[in-house]
């Protein structure tokens, strides 16, 4: 899919550089320029580059991997209220491994995270190989599927808070159309209050995921699909044995983006359920944040964000590394 | 996009109305409905009065519609403490997110310009470590952040966020700007070197120029990053800076009182008008930052 991106816009590149392209834009300089301006001209190309990308370096060495290396060394003190740069080992993820609330955030993150990026593929999927049979009107049903994108997880969350409102919205509805018994209260139970935000997450994403898997769909050989037309091989199965397959980079790139959106997920569930009722749908995300702003428990907030970026690693350095290897492979 | 052209690569089928067709329809507009639900949900509950709420449902149509919550959520309505509506919160939105957006996308065109086109040694080990910006959970650096926000007297301050959202959008706006230059033509900037033209004149004459559409992905992109942000805005935030989505949350998630849905629905369409406003003109752009962000190259 990159790859039909950048012909594309190679293209339109190539055409409006023509005109430009027959007087060149450095002629006076060239005209004008002395050996010893020239000799500095040559100097000033090779720093120039460096120097006009080194603060871009110096700001992301600072304040991503410095301040990673800081919150990791925050995670080894004993900082409470005020961070205290006393050394003392792993006693603060001894006491996050001991906390209750902690392990039901994570299993949130395993329940939310997995359904999460299950629904979204399975709904993507089916939507894009749907839209990819030359449908009247594909412009506008991939533009209804897509606009919960551009909504923040705080509308999205404010929204589904009031649909599945228990008494009011769902369920009332059902009432009206005759369902006497209907009874949706997941939002207040604390068993299902999780799957909640599976609801509104899926809703919000996977019309994304659909865009990705259409595009892939899109620069699938055609003439592979022929030629098992030819064989007879009816559509499903050209679609289960041939196309989709074919899509594995837009699987790791769906499952790459996935699983980022759920673990670094603060906003929606904060929205939707603000983590309740009780700590029941909390996740790490919001964990982090209460220990560290609201309970004056830095050292613990600092190595609950650690245990978060480990997570992220496990699950991202295996996915680029197969998708690395899947490329050397020739795919 | 490629979803946007005729597809001369999806594979030939019959477009005759049979049965299967017919389910295909029937499927996609069931799919259409789900994700239009609740966006009809909102805009009808907002004109209703709380009554016609409470007598009526999810998709009654509203009776007597007014306006009376769309300006209480905007003027009057409480968030937490204040009582002075989303406006204020909106114009914190907007005073961070269009310089941020301008900002880093300026940044990320030089530096995606450098590393397309002016490679020196160890540039692919810098773009790679730049990268890791875009993956990291912000929870892992806020930490240290708050305190350096602190230190420079920027906490809680529109300028405070505007520095964080510049310095966490580099990675992205590189990436986007990166990938955008390096189809173009290696020779053409190399002509250009040939005839005496420096770095900046190159960028100033040639890559400039060019990059009109990539600079609308890039803008669309980074706003709606920016503005749908709720991490950042509410650990850096603080009373004055607070951004829209902090707001509304606070608004949504107010347990004192009576809850006015009505209100509370407004006040989440007007948090989303901007995003869903530059969605509906530059659609085309959005799914091209989305599919650029998600493809790293």
């Amino acid at each position: 899919m990159s790859a039909l991106r950048t012909t594309n816009e190679a293209n339109t590149a190539s055409k409006v550089i023509k005109p430009s392209g027959t007087k060149p834009p450095s002629r006076t300089n060239a005209a004008t320029g002395k050996s010893t301006s020239s000799q500095f001209a040559a100097l000033a190309d090779i720093w120039l580059p460096r120097l006009v990308l080194s603060p871009t370096i110096i700001a992301s060495l600072i304040f991503v991997y410095g301040f990673i290396a800081l919150t990791a060394y925050l995670s080894l003190t004993e900082s409470r209220m005020m961070p205290n740069y006393e050394f003392a080992g792993f006693s603060q993820y001894a006491a996050l491994f001991e906390i209750d609330r902690w392990w039901v955030a994570a299993a949130n993150l395993g329940i939310f995270g997995g359904l999460f990026i299950l629904f979204c593929l399975i709904t993507g999927l089916l939507m894009a190989v749907l839209l990819d049979q030359k449908i009247r009107a594909e412009g506008a049903l991939r533009a209804i599927y897509l606009y919960p994108m551009a909504l923040s997880f705080i509308v999205t969350g404010a929204a589904w808070k009031w649909i599945l409102n228990p008494g009011l919205g769902l369920e009332k509805l059902m009432h009206d159309w005759g369902y006497k018994n209907f009874s949706f209260d997941w939002l207040v139970d604390s068993d299902m209050a999780i799957y909640t935000v599976v609801i509104a997450g899926v809703w919000q994403s996977s019309g994304f995921v659909m865009a990705l898997f259409l595009a892939g769909l899109r620069g699938v050989d055609d003439s592979i699909i022929k030629a098992a037309m030819v064989d007879g091989a009816s559509l499903p199965t050209i679609y289960r044995r041939i196309v989709i397959p074919s899509l594995r980079p837009v699987f790791f790139s769906v499952l790459l983006v996935l699983a980022h959106i759920a673990i670094k997920s603060f906003d929606l569930v904060m929205a939707l359920t603000a983590g309740g009722p009780g700590t029941s749908s909390d996740v790490p995300a919001i964990f982090m944040y209460q220990f560290s702003f609201t309970r004056g428990q830095l050292g613990l907030g600092a190595a609950s964000a650690m245990m978060m970026l480990a997570t992220v690693l496990a699950v991202l350095v295996p996915l680029m590394y197969m998708e690395t290897k899947g490329a050397a492979h020739g795919r | 996009m490629a979803a946007n052209q005729t597809s001369p690569t999806s594979p030939q089928f019959s477009t005759g109305l049979s049965l299967g067709r017919v389910l295909i329809y029937v499927l996609l507009i069931l799919c259409a409905l789900y994700y239009l639900a609740p966006l009809y949900v909102m805009l009808t509950t907002s004109v209703k009065s709380l009554d016609e709420i409470r007598s009526g449902n999810l998709l009654s149509i509203p009776l007597n519609p007014s306006t009376y919550a769309w300006s209480k959520a905007w003027g009057t309505a409480c968030t937490g403490v204040t009582c002075e509506g989303l406006a204020p919160y909106f114009w914190n939105s907007v005073k961070m997110a269009v310089p941020a957006v301008i900002i880093s996308s300026l940044i990320g065109s030089v530096n995606g310009y450098v590393l397309a086109h002016w490679k020196f040694r160890g540039s692919h080990i810098v773009f790679t470590a730049l990268m890791v910006g875009c993956f990291i959970p912000f929870q892992v650096v806020i930490l240290p952040m708050a305190r350096v926000l602190g230190m420079l007297n920027l906490a809680n301050t529109t300028s405070g966020l505007i520095l964080v959202h510049i310095i966490y959008g580099m990675a992205f706006t590189t990436l986007f700007f990166r990938n955008y230059y390096v189809s173009v033509p290696e020779e053409l900037v190399n002509a250009a070197r040939i005839d005496g033209a420096g770095f900046f004149m190159i960028y100033r004459r040639i890559i400039f120029p060019l990059s009109l559409p990539i600079f609308m992905v890039c803008f669309i992109w980074q706003f709606t990053q920016i503005w749908n942000d709720f991490l950042f805005g509410v650990v850096f935030g603080g009373s004055d800076a607070q951004p829209v989505t902090v707001a509304l949350n606070n608004l949504v998630n107010t347990s004192t009182g009576v809850t006015e849905y009505n209100v509370n629905m407004a006040s989440a369409i007007i948090a989303a008008l901007p995003t869903l406003g530059l969605y509906l003109v530059a659609g085309k752009y959005f799914v091209r930052g989305l599919t650029a962000g998600a493809v790293k190259g």
